[in-house]
């Protein structure tokens, strides 16, 4: 059950990382995404730095045959660009820009005794749960 | 500008990819935050403690780090619920139907050159100026 310790580490240095980076902040977020205004591109650092760290070990650890803790990696293998993709991308950057939430920071700010977080996480649940329903995905 | 914050922003981002580099490494996922909550809807025997987990972890991260420097933040007050929920709403939609948000496409599918994953970040992030456009700029909301 190491996958189990793993997986709580790696969600607290993802959640230490958005709580550093102001990425859990979503002014700062809507700041980020005006770009005709008066914009903050800090958050355009986050993803570089984000993306530096994984390119970089990424290269290495796709070398490998296997994980360490796991027989394979299971790692989408779809390569098409369809509609859902696209119509899916679109309608959450929507809701990203309506309220400088995206899922990570959301999830991440559940333990700050906020209620906009938890309101949020509860009317997001039930988007991806009607997804679920209506596209029958399980 | 007193908003810019390069470091805490290039090392945060840095922790995000240890995160995800971690996870790869070990259990051989994407440390996608979408995909790990859609897993749970609904849970499946087997495969749900380290989605959990992982969840509990974020928070106790994000908990922990602003706990000892509270000064690094100020928390949003007063947002109109109109606006929190539909957005959230369609978030979960969203992502749900594309298959990934900011961490999986965005950190996780370009670090991999996933055409997919480039594309979608590419719309997001277009779709999220542009509403940020349309609400403060056009109709003149500004919160």
């Amino acid at each position: 059950m190491k996958q189990n310790l793993i997986a709580l580490v790696s969600g607290l240095i993802f959640g230490i990382g958005l709580a550093l980076s102001k990425m859990i902040d979503p002014n700062k977020v809507l700041n980020f995404l005006d770009v005709t205004g008066n914009w903050d591109s800090s958050l355009a650092l986050v993803m570089i730095g984000a993306l530096l760290v994984t390119m970089s070990c990424f290269h290495f650890i796709m070398k490998r045959d296997t994980p360490i803790l796991e027989k394979t990696f299971r790692l989408p293998t779809r390569t098409d660009i369809n509609t859902p993709l696209i119509i899916g991308a679109i309608l959450f950057g929507i809701g990203w820009g309506l309220a400088g939430f995206c899922p990570g920071p959301a999830i991440a700010s559940l333990g700050l005794d906020l209620l906009d977080p938890v309101i949020f996480v509860g009317a997001m649940v039930g988007g991806a749960w009607l997804q679920g329903v209506v596209f029958k995905k399980t | 500008m007193e908003s810019f914050t390069p470091y805490s922003a290039i090392f945060g981002g840095m922790l995000i990819g240890l995160g995800a580099s971690l996870m790869l490494l070990f259990n051989g996922r994407i440390m996608g935050t979408s995909g790990i909550l859609s897993g749970l809807m609904p849970p499946k025997k087997g495969d749900w403690l380290w989605r959990v987990l992982f969840v509990v972890g974020m928070m106790v991260g994000a908990t922990t780090f602003l706990t000892v420097f509270p000064e690094s933040w100020s928390p949003r007050s007063d947002f109109p619920l109109a606006l929190l929920i539909p957005a959230g709403f369609l978030v979960g939609f969203g992502t749900r139907l594309g298959n990934g948000c900011t961490s999986g496409h965005g950190v996780c599918g370009i670090a991999r050159f996933s055409i997919r994953s480039i594309s979608a970040t590419v719309t997001f992030m277009l779709s999220g100026a542009i509403t940020v456009f349309i609400v403060r700029h056009l109709i003149g909301i500004s919160l």
